[in-house]
């Protein structure tokens, strides 16, 4: 289940839970605090701020356009970890608007997980919390990069049954259309022809969803 | 000492007794009938033999903290168990204030008991990760198998389920509560025993996922004892109707989504929901309600009079919705509402519920600062209303010492007192002062208080307060709230009853922590995160209490260099073990 819970970005990342092992070991989420030094109670708070300090990926690139954890509520709003004390799976349900739940498999793995296709505004967004999700696998972001160095390829299932590449189409039809998502190992998705090119389809919702 | 295997029925050779062997084989008849764990602990105090015919008849055993004690410890000492109760991760752990990982595994324990309990019919796990291997293996092991109840916890999912489904034949109880269970495609309502089960009690609310109603149906259909059945949010209000129709023996009934599914197919009548719950003649309990359409409530009026237990904290319904049903509940016992309802609503609830022994209201907007609907004039209602109340839970944005202190006058027999003002810090709104009288006044007035949660904003006082008079208090959780290190050490101080202790973000530090030396072995644990303890600290209390197992998580992977560096989590427990072996990168043990 993909986890917004800001406090995990203090500790140190390691699913093994999922228990897949292939590939190098995801990288730690350092927050921004620095270590040795005495924190004072408000630094409890700002772990996902989105601002010139917000959330790090691996390469350093900064997320602050992507309002890291939730990409939903308002930007500057601090989000406390653990208050009020209420199990995430009550609040979760009183979330106004419902869900739209969809499984993830990844080929290769024992478990299938969840994502909430309303908890992000964009192909971005997604990609980056299935990554963190199975954070042993590089997931191929399609839009930036060329099919070679990737493991692994995100496909998904729409309404009429058919085995689409995610980002195929503008993100809101994606959201409306997609029943589940599937990781396919790169050499199997050679198959799959995205059905309009993905250039143009794909920058659009680029454009449209990093403004 | 002598050879205990001798004293095991149908175990080695024949000796001829002798009058302590006379005694023992007395002792064990009379000791069997103690069930109270506490009064087992006492008499295998008493000498070596009630110690040895102690552990001899004990069939219940109860572990509150999974690493205070090895398996094999366990099962070396007790040999005859037949049912397990054992607990893992704190209760923070819930509020994602503890890093994945941490453990609470059930594997090892598993493995001890397949080998030493071939007997075990029941199982019972709160907040442990148990894996589906698990599952399976509880099948394998255990032949006379008969109730699993896992609370809160994690780690297995439906392929588990359906493996346990299919070869516990006499399984009686599969009670599913709050769980975070994985989905693997996989139908395990269809794996129960085809000819027929045992099943009485079926709970899967906490299931996130559609399962296969047409096999639930039928699972229903050929289950004649079953008394309890909790629903998941997807089965809808017609579904609901076409399983109690085949059960009206229920007892206890988690209703799904009680709304109707969105199509009806033209021309078809909506089903009499009202004739069927009237038909329930033996409902006492009602849950669920996850989507509830207000509209439909009046379909379970005909069981509200002999309702014992509601829970409509998933509810989104108004005072008025509330009001239509809660005025038929006379002898409600037990509610948990969402705030939705009001003030109005629980002014209803204090009219007519005046058996209630617990309340809980849970708020729709988890977040500080949220509207709040309902406040300090709902809370002097239930006092008001509500004298036999033992138990509350109230989440609010506003309150006053007033509606407090009338609570602790007015309703004597509180054991539990839970207030969550969400916005922190927030002070009386009427008088702007701390809520340390309120609060006060509970610990003075209500003598059997055994738990207390505090909030708003609190100053030293209100814990020289609980110190002073919360001696049956056993757990207390403290959120943002104190000034200094006296707060905390009145409670440890004055609290000799204290076993559980959870604190987050107050400004306690080492020389508070030093207070409670004397006291820490007596305690089930401590947490303290985001509070001003030093590693030095830990250590400190590491080194003079050996019999402790001090935790500390902090946010790097690598070792924290600076001794004077606050930890973010100092997490401790007593153990007659070393340390364990299963901690992640992230925890040190000190």
């Amino acid at each position: 289940m993909v986890n917004h819970f800001p406090g995990f970005e203090t500790f140190a990342m390691d699913f093994k839970e999922t228990e897949l092992t292939l590939g190098p070991p995801g990288e730690f989420r350092v927050s921004g605090r620095k270590s040795g030094k005495k924190r004072g109670f408000p630094e409890m708070l700002d772990l996902n701020l989105s601002g010139p300090n917000g959330r790090r990926n691996d390469s350093g690139a900064q997320l602050e356009q992507e309002a890291s954890s939730s990409p939903k509520s308002p930007a500057a709003k601090e989000q406390l970890v653990g208050w009020p004390p209420l199990r995430a799976s009550r609040k979760n349900a009183m979330r106004s608007g419902g869900s739209n739940y969809v499984k993830v498999a990844v080929d290769g793995a024992p478990y299938l997980r969840k994502v909430d296709l309303q908890m992000y505004i964009s192909y971005e967004q997604l990609l980056k919390a299935l990554e963190d999700m199975f954070c042993y696998f590089t997931i191929r972001n399609y839009f930036m990069e060329p099919m070679n160095g990737y493991e692994y390829v995100p496909t998904y299932e729409d309404k009429d049954g058919d085995w689409m590449m995610v980002g195929d189409v503008p993100w809101k039809i994606f959201v409306e259309s997609c029943k589940r998502i599937r990781l396919m190992k790169g050499s199997e998705a050679a198959g799959l022809e995205p059905r309009t090119p993905p250039q143009n389809a794909v920058m659009e919702a680029a454009e449209e969803d990093s403004g | 000492m002598r050879d205990i295997s001798a004293e095991v029925p149908g175990g080695g050779d024949y000796h001829p007794p002798c009058p302590d062997q006379v005694l023992e084989n007395v002792l064990e008849n009379v000791l069997q009938f103690l069930t109270s764990r506490r009064d087992r602990n006492a008499a295998s105090l008493v000498c070596k033999s009630w110690y040895r015919a102690e552990a001899l008849t004990r069939s219940e055993l109860f572990i509150g903290n999974c690493y205070a004690v090895t398996a094999r410890r366990v099962t070396e000492r007790f040999c005859r168990v037949n049912s397990v109760v054992l607990k893992g991760r704190p209760r923070f752990a819930d509020f994602s204030l503890m890093p994945p990982n941490w453990g609470a595994h059930f594997t090892p324990w598993l493995t001890a008991f397949g080998a030493a309990y071939h007997w075990l019919e029941k199982i019972y796990l709160k907040r442990m990760s148990i894996t589906d291997d698990d599952l399976a293996q509880i099948s394998l092991s255990f032949p006379s198998f008969k109730e699993l109840t896992l609370v809160c916890c994690d780690g297995f999912g439906t392929s588990g389920l359906a493996i346990l489904a299919s070869k516990s034949r006499q399984l009686r109880v599969l009670d599913l509560i709050e769980d975070e269970v994985n989905d693997d495609d996989v139908d395990w309502i269809s794996c129960f025993p085809e000819n027929g089960t045992c099943l009485e009690s079926l709970s899967f609310d906490c299931v996130e996922w559609p399962i296969n109603f047409g096999a639930l149906e039928r699972l229903v259909a050929r289950s004649p004892n079953l008394k309890k059945l909790r629903l998941n949010q997807f089965v809808t209000l017609g579904q609901l109707y076409q399983l109690i129709v085949r059960a009206p023996q229920l007892t206890h009934l988690g209703t799904g989504a009680f709304s109707p599914p969105e199509i009806w197919a033209q021309g078809s009548e909506e089903p009499d929901y009202e004739a069927a719950f009237s038909a329930c003649r033996s409902l006492v309990c009602l849950s669920g309600f996850r989507e509830v359409v207000p509209d439909y409530l009046p379909a379970i009026y005909p069981v509200c009079g002999k309702l014992i237990s509601l829970n409509f904290s998933y509810a989104n319904i108004n005072a008025e919705e509330l009001k239509s049903v809660i005025c038929h509940c006379n002898k409600l016992q037990t509610l948990w509402v969402l705030d939705t309802v009001r003030d109005e609503g629980l002014e209803a609830v204090a009219t007519t519920c005046k058996d209630l022994i617990e309340l809980r209201v849970f708020p729709i907007d988890a977040s500080e600062d949220s509207e709040g609907f309902v406040s300090e004039v709902g809370l002097t209602a239930i006092a008001e209303g509500c004298r036999k109340l033992q138990s509350i839970l109230y989440f609010c944005q506003r309150m006053t010492n007033a509606a407090v202190v009338a609570m602790s006058k007015n309703c004597p027999d509180l054991v539990v007192f839970r207030l969550c003002i969400m916005g922190r810090h927030r002070p009386d709104y009427l008088t702007n002062e701390p809520m340390d009288e309120g609060f006060g006044a509970i610990v003075m007035n209500c003598a059997k208080l055994t738990r207390l949660a505090v909030s708003g904003l609190l100053t030293d006082k209100a814990f020289s307060y609980i110190g002073r008079y919360g001696k049956l208090v056993r757990t207390l959780s403290v959120a943002f709230a104190g000034d200094s290190d006296s707060a905390l050490k009145y409670v440890l101080e004055g609290c000799s009853n204290l076993q559980k202790l959870e604190i987050r973000d107050s400004p306690f530090g080492d020389s508070a922590l030093r207070d409670g030396l004397h006291h820490y072995y007596n305690m089930r644990f401590l947490w303290m995160s985001s509070c001003r303890v030093t590693l030095q600290g830990c250590r400190e209390i590491a080194q003079t209490l050996p019999q402790m197992v001090v935790e500390v998580f902090t946010s790097e992977s690598t070792s924290v260099k600076d001794e004077d560096e606050y930890v973010d989590t100092l997490y401790m427990y007593r153990s007659l073990e070393r340390s364990r072996n299963d901690a992640p990168a992230y925890v040190r043990i000190l």
